[in-house]
C-alpha cells in the first residue's frame, strides 16, 4: 500500500495578531481529496488559510503546499491554488465574465483562453445566464458562486474554500455543496473546505481537521473518526421511585458517558467491548428497568463536540 | 441533480511567465477608462491647449504678422503650467478609485491570491495613472516640438534648444511620478474614492494656501517647499533653465518631492495587503 503524499503540511506553525495567538504551534497535514477544516468561529481556520496563501507571515514554523515551501515559492503556489474568500469580494465595475476572465489572465492564462474558461466555469457554477450582468448587482448566493468561479478559472490543483455557503438559502446551499463535492470527487480537484457548519463538511469531505482555539484537536478520515472506541446507544429506563438521575450518576461512575437529548432518551457511550451487556448488568444491579435500548450511529457532530470539549 | 452543468474541464493550455501580471492590471484599467465617455471628454479637453498652440505655431511660421506667436523654450514651460489644471482633474478622476474601489470591494484578497506580488499590483495601478497623465503632458509636449519642426521646415529651433527634449521628458516624468504615487497612496487609505478625491484636492489647495499665507506674513517665499504644487513649479523652472519663481533652493524642493514619493511608498507598503490587521 502506498503512502498518500499530503497536499498541505504545517509544521509547528504559530501565527499571532499582536499578543493574540490565532494559530498555536500547529502541526498537521491535509491529504489529497476533500478535507474539511472544521471549528467554531475564531478557531483559526481563516487565519490558517491566509497564512497558507502568504497573506500572513507565521511567527514560527514552516508550511508546504503541493510540495512547495510557502515562504520560498509563494507565486508558484498561488499559480496552482484557487481561493474563495469568506467575505464578498469582486473587482469593481466588471460584469461576471469580464471579472472571471480577468482573474484567469492574472493567473497567467492567455486572454483568449481566460475568456473561454470564464464562460465555461460560469456555466459550471450556474451563472451562465447572468454572466453579462455587473457583479455588483448579484444576490448573495450569486456572489458566492462567482467567487467559486474566479477561484476555478485557472484550473487550480488545490482549492481553498472559506465558508462557501455563507448567506445562501437552503436550495443554493445544496447546489453549492453539490458543486464542491463534484469538484473533489469527479474532477480531481483537491480542496480544503473551511466551515463551522458540520453538515457542509460531512456531506462533501472525506477527511476532516478539527480546530479549536488555534490548535488542532482532531484530524483524520471522517469515517474513522466516527468509529467509536466503544459503543453508543439510545437508552430509556424506568425506576420504581422515578428517580433516573441517580442511575445515570452510577453509570457515569462506571465510566459510561451519558448525554440527555431533546427527546426522552439518553445517549450513552459504553467504553470497551462489553456494550449492551455491561449496560444491562449495571441496570440489574441498580434494580432499573431498561425500556428502550437501541444502538446509535455517531455523527460528525459527536466527534466535533468531543474534540472541542462540548457536551 | 442540482448542478446546472457538469462541464468543468481541466486546463491544458499555456501560462504566461511570472512578472507580467501588472500588465494585465494596466491593460484592464486602460480599457475601463477608454470605455467611458466622461473620460474621453476630459482627454479631449486636456488636449485643447495643444490644438491652440498648434494653430499659433502654424500662424507664426506662415504669417509675418503672427511672428510674436513663435515658440520659445518658455512656451513649453508655460504649456506644462497650464496643463497642471488638467493633470489635477485627471488625477482625481482616474486615481482616486484605483485602490479605494478595490478596498471597498475586498478585491485585494482576490488579486493577491493570484500569482502576483504586492509590488506588481501597485505597479499595475500606478502604470494606469502614469500612462494617462503622460498622455496629457509628455505626448502633447513632444508633439508640439514635432509640429514646430514640421511648420518651420527646419531643425533650427530644436538644435539651438537642444535641452528641450530631455527637459520635457524629465519634467513630465517627475511631475507624473510625484502626482501618481501621492494619489495612489491616498487611494489606499480609504474605501471611498470620493473621500480620496477630496483629500487630494485638500492636500493641493491647503498646502498652497498655507504657503501663500506664510508668504504674506513673512514677506518671502522661502517656505515654498510647504506647497506640493509649488515644489513641482520650482523643479520645472530649473529643468527648463528658467529663473526659479520662489526663494526656496531647488534642492530643497527636490528633497521634498523625493520625501513625498518615499512616504507614499511606505503608505502603499503598509496598506496593500491581502488581509487588514486591526490591532
Amino acid at each position: 500500500m502506498t503512502e498518500t503524499v499530503p497536499v498541505v503540511t504545517l509544521d509547528h506553525v504559530t501565527v499571532a495578531y499582536g499578543r493574540n495567538q490565532a494559530l498555536r504551534d500547529v502541526t498537521t497535514a491535509f491529504v489529497p481529496g476533500a478535507v474539511g477544516l472544521l471549528g467554531p468561529n475564531g478557531a483559526g481556520k481563516s487565519t490558517m488559510i491566509k497564512a497558507l496563501l502568504g497573506f500572513l507571515a507565521p511567527d514560527q514554523g514552516r508550511m508546504r503546499i503541493l510540495g512547495l515551501d510557502v515562504a520560498a515559492s509563494p507565486l508558484e503556489i498561488r499559480a496552482r491554488v484557487g481561493y474563495m474568500p469568506e467575505s464578498d469580494a469582486h473587482i469593481p465595475g466588471m460584469n461576471a465574465v469580464s471579472f472571471v476572465a480577468y482573474c484567469g489572465e492574472l493567473a497567467g492564462l492567455p486572454r483568449a483562453d481566460a475568456m473561454q474558461r470564464a464562460h465555461e466555469v460560469l456555466f459550471y457554477v450556474g451563472l451562465g445566464e447572468a454572466r453579462y450582468r455587473n457583479v455588483e448587482t448579484y444576490s448573495t448566493g450569486m456572489k458566492q458562486r462567482i467567487k467559486l468561479a474566479q477561484a476555478l478559472v485557472h484550473d487550480p490543483d488545490l482549492l481553498f474554500l472559506d465558508e462557501p455557503t455563507n448567506g445562501m438559502d437552503p436550495k443554493g446551499r445544496d447546489e453549492m455543496l453539490a458543486l464542491v463535492s463534484d469538484l473533489a470527487h469527479n474532477k480531481g480537484v483537491n480542496l480544503i473546505l473551511s466551515s463551522h457548519l458540520l453538515p457542509d463538511v460531512e456531506s462533501t469531505c472525506d477527511h476532516v481537521v478539527v480546530m479549536d482555539k488555534g490548535s488542532i484537536v482532531a484530524a483524520g478520515p471522517i469515517a474513522a473518526l466516527k468509529q467509536p472506541r466503544g459503543r453508543l446507544y439510545e437508552l430509556r429506563v424506568k425506576t420504581a421511585t422515578g428517580d433516573v438521575e441517580s442511575f445515570f450518576e452510577r453509570l457515569r461512575a462506571a465510566g459510561v458517558d451519558c448525554h440527555a437529548t431533546d427527546e426522552d432518551v439518553v445517549r450513552v457511550f459504553v467504553p470497551g467491548d462489553g456494550g449492551a451487556r455491561d449496560l444491562f448488568a449495571l441496570a440489574a444491579a441498580a434494580d432499573v428497568q431498561v425500556r428502550h435500548l437501541r444502538p446509535s450511529v455517531p455523527t460528525l457532530e459527536d466527534v466535533f463536540a468531543h474534540a472541542v470539549g462540548e457536551e | 441533480m442540482p448542478i446546472h452543468d457538469q462541464g468543468y474541464r481541466r486546463y491544458a493550455g499555456t501560462r504566461a511567465p511570472r512578472g507580467r501580471a501588472w500588465t494585465v492590471i494596466t491593460r484592464a484599467g486602460m480599457r475601463t477608462f477608454f470605455g467611458r465617455r466622461a473620460f474621453l471628454g476630459l482627454l479631449l479637453l486636456s488636449w485643447s491647449q495643444f490644438f491652440v498652440r498648434t494653430v499659433q505655431i502654424y500662424a507664426a511660421a506662415n504669417l509675418p504678422q503672427a511672428a510674436f506667436f513663435a515658440p520659445t523654450p518658455e512656451t513649453f514651460r508655460r504649456f506644462f503650467s497650464i496643463q497642471e489644471l488638467f493633470v489635477f482633474v485627471m488625477t482625481v478622476y482616474v486615481g482616486a478609485g484605483l485602490i479605494a474601489n478595490d478596498r471597498r470591494a475586498n478585491a485585494l484578497q482576490i488579486y493577491l491570491s493570484k500569482p502576483l506580488t504586492r509590488v506588481e499590483y501597485v505597479f499595475g495601478k500606478l502604470a494606469i495613472l502614469m500612462t494617462l497623465l503622460l498622455l496629457i503632458t509628455w505626448v502633447p509636449a513632444i508633439l508640439l516640438l514635432i509640429v514646430q519642426i514640421l511648420f518651420a521646415g527646419s531643425f533650427t529651433f530644436v538644435r539651438s534648444n537642444g535641452y528641450l527634449l530631455p527637459a520635457i521628458t524629465l519634467f513630465s516624468f517627475v511631475d507624473v511620478v510625484t502626482v501618481s504615487t501621492t494619489m495612489l497612496a491616498l487611494s489606499s487609505l480609504s474605501n471611498s474614492s470620493r473621500y480620496v478625491g477630496m483629500l487630494y484636492a485638500g492636500v493641493i489647495f491647503f498646502s498652497r494656501a498655507l504657503f501663500n499665507v506664510l508668504r504674506f506674513v513673512t514677506g518671502a517665499s522661502t517656505l515654498s517647499w510647504i506647497s506640493f504644487s509649488v515644489n513641482l513649479d520650482q523643479i520645472g523652472d530649473v529643468i527648463f533653465r528658467l529663473p526659479p519663481q520662489y526663494d526656496t533652493p531647488w534642492p530643497v524642493s527636490l528633497l521634498t518631492i523625493v520625501g513625498l514619493i518615499v512616504a507614499s511608498a511606505i503608505v502603499l507598503e503598509r496598506r496593500v495587503r491581502g488581509v487588514e490587521i486591526v490591532a
